[in-house]
């Protein structure tokens, strides 16, 4: 910010003023000259539209609007069990699901290394679930999983099960909902980082007589650990923010009921805009601990060139 | 994970183990393994999307492994009922203006943050990278609430100005990377030949940075047609886009055909197919959800 206020005053009084090295000169030698002018907008932008409802919120929660201390919104949602299970609830949806589409990338990634026919195919079709979204999905997922659906028909026919299996409008529907969008996510990520590793020092182990097994878990895996850190911090925060498919394949008011339909709920049907912000903050502070955590673990991992020694 | 280890005994044995013996060993069952559990996944996504269509085409569906008969009487349902000709128009309005106002800001921004040292660049790097690491509907809660009390929520303006927030930090993020494969000297050039700063611009950098402003411009439009939470958040009636109409009917589900429903789901789809067969063009699909790293090795 301070280098987009003095930009403009750098620039004029170098003509005035001959005597002194001009200050235009000094700032530029410090980086800082008329094309910060471009950053400008940018930074409005965000200041305005991010910063300043981020802590327009984060004030507001402070406010409670049926009084009683300044503290009174965050009293309130964690003394109503209610209101506090969302958090659990959200955390037993969210850490499961991104641990596994997280775990379950790594071999696919793995096998699918390197170039082969259809593999552009393969990453499309990939990035379809991403594109159409968790609306579509769920609304795919009445249907599929529904107790009529083809899923449940197939395993009626093979006898696999008696009755139906209930899969919508409760835990699993979401869950499943969740791996659907985010397991394509975890892959593309992952076998991102994994191309990032250079091939070669997986031949070096193999020629020093190194078996599969021990070369993947002796140098992929640790080489590839911090970037499925942070596959995984993403992968959490997509399944910890669920919305949609948690209102339309979960149970809404009773198993699914996390914390950003606690936050929507407070905040548009009841109008307290004090209370969603608050629960809305509380949200952010949870997330920001896990991805905190997971981020410190990270840093205590090998971080450097995955690339051979010779180019 | 049926088939996944059904194939798996089956298929072990017939590549023969002399042959290539390093190859057999790193995991020809384990290969096939994670192609059984790759299918299995497609196979249900096909049967995710494919119910959807199926249903929408159907006269009656319940009990049965395939509808009692097929009409298309229903995307004409959808079309009146959701009244998406006006949907559709809005989230044309929506898309076009979030890609055109989020390049204009976030294309200098980005130039600035490739080419430029100052002081406070860490900040400001950590500004763009906030919104799109937060997901949309924790600061989409406060965001409302400010454009609810200016009295923007419920209209085309705030619609507009929040998908916003996302794109424009996704386009910083996009371009500054192909800035910084532009040869600096080539500016400097430039402006050795006496070129002024928009000239620099307009004939210099825009030429070369074409790919790079392509494939932001692609992506922003299919993050934004396919962004619920915060259009969510901020549409009211008549501001809705084909998203949220879609989540709206979903969720309000018994008051229309189920097949209404569906119909609406296939145009979704069919929008978000032909937006992603015009953006493969152009992009990488892995850029969907990160930059890619093979760009810069090439």
């Amino acid at each position: 910010m301070t280098a987009t206020v003095t930009a403009p005053t750098g620039a004029s009084p170098a003509r005035r003023d001959h005597q002194r090295p001009a200050l235009r000169h000094r700032l530029a030698e410090r980086g800082i000259d008329r094309t910060l002018v471009l950053l400008v907008p940018g930074v409005l932008f965000i200041v305005l539209l991010f910063v300043y409802p981020f802590l327009y919120g984060l004030q507001l929660s402070f406010q409670p609007q049926s009084g009683g201390g300044f503290l009174a919104n965050y009293k309130a949602f964690f003394a109503d069990p209610y209101q506090r299970n969302t958090i659990w609830l959200t955390l037993r949806l969210g850490l499961p699901a991104a641990v596994l589409n997280v775990v379950v990338s790594v071999p696919i990634a793995y096998a699918m290394r390197g170039a082969f026919r259809g593999k552009r195919t393969l990453t499309t079709l990939l990035v379809l679930p991403i594109t159409l979204g968790t609306v579509l999905t769920a609304d795919g997922l009445l249907n599929y999983l529904g107790p009529n659906g083809w899923f449940n028909r197939v395993l009626t026919g093979l006898h696999i099960v008696d009755q139906p299996v209930t899969l919508i409008h409760n835990y699993t529907g979401v869950f499943l909902s969740l791996i659907i969008t985010g397991f394509p996510f975890a892959f593309l990520l992952t076998s991102s980082y994994l191309s990032g590793i250079d091939p070669s020092l997986d031949r070096a182990a193999a020629t020093l007589g190194a078996p599969a097994l021990q070369r993947f878990s002796k140098i992929t895996l640790p080489l590839l650990m911090p970037g499925l850190a942070v596959t995984f911090c993403l992968s959490f925060v997509l399944a910890f923010s669920v919305f949609p498919s948690a209102q339309l394949v979960g149970n809404p008011s009773g198993s699914t009921h996390v914390i950003s339909i606690a936050a929507y709920h407070a905040a548009f049907d009841q109008f307290d805009y004090s209370m969603g912000s608050a629960v809305a903050m509380i949200m952010a502070v949870v997330m920001l601990v896990i991805i905190g955590l997971v981020l410190a673990g990270r840093s205590r991992l090998y971080v450097g060139s995955t690339s051979g020694g010779k180019g | 994970m049926a088939t996944a280890t059904a194939t798996g005994p089956t298929t072990a044995t017939a590549p023969a183990p002399g042959a290539r013996p390093r190859r057999a060993l790193s995991g020809t069952p384990g290969r096939w393994l994670v192609w059984g559990v790759v299918a299995f996944f497609f196979v249900n996504l096909a049967g995710v999307i494919l119910s959807v269509v199926v249903s929408s085409v159907s006269t009656t569906w319940f009990d049965s492994w395939f509808p009692d008969g097929f009409t298309s009487h229903w995307y004409g349902d959808a079309w009146s009922d959701f009244s998406l000709g006006h949907v559709l128009l809005v989230t044309a309005e929506v898309a076009a203006f979030v890609v055109v106002v989020s390049l204009l800001i976030g294309v200098p921004a980005s130039y600035v943050l490739a080419r430029r040292d100052f002081p406070g660049k860490k900040i400001v790097m950590l500004l763009f990278l906030l919104p799109v690491l937060i997901p949309p509907i924790t600061y989409g809660i406060p965001l409302a609430t400010v454009l609810y009390k200016l009295h923007l929520a419920g209209t085309l303006t705030g619609v507009l100005l929040i998908n916003l927030v996302p794109a424009v930090p996704f386009v910083v993020l996009t371009v500054t990377p192909f800035i910084e494969q532009i040869d600096p000297r080539l500016e400097a050039a430039a402006r050795m030949c006496g070129a002024p700063t928009r000239k620099v611009f307009s004939r210099v950098l825009a030429p070369l940075l074409v790919p790079g402003i392509l494939a932001a411009a692609v992506l922003i439009l299919v993050r934004t047609v396919g962004m619920f939470e915060l259009t969510f958040l901020a549409a009211g009636p008549g501001s809705d886009t084909l998203v949220v109409a879609l989540y709206n009917s979903v969720f309000a589900a018994g008051i229309r055909a189920q097949q209404s429903v569906d119909a609406m789901a296939v145009i979704y789809t069919g929008f978000m197919v032909v937006l992603l067969v015009i953006g493969l063009r152009f992009v990488n699909p892995s850029q969907l959800v990160t930059r890619v790293k093979e760009e810069a090795t090439k």
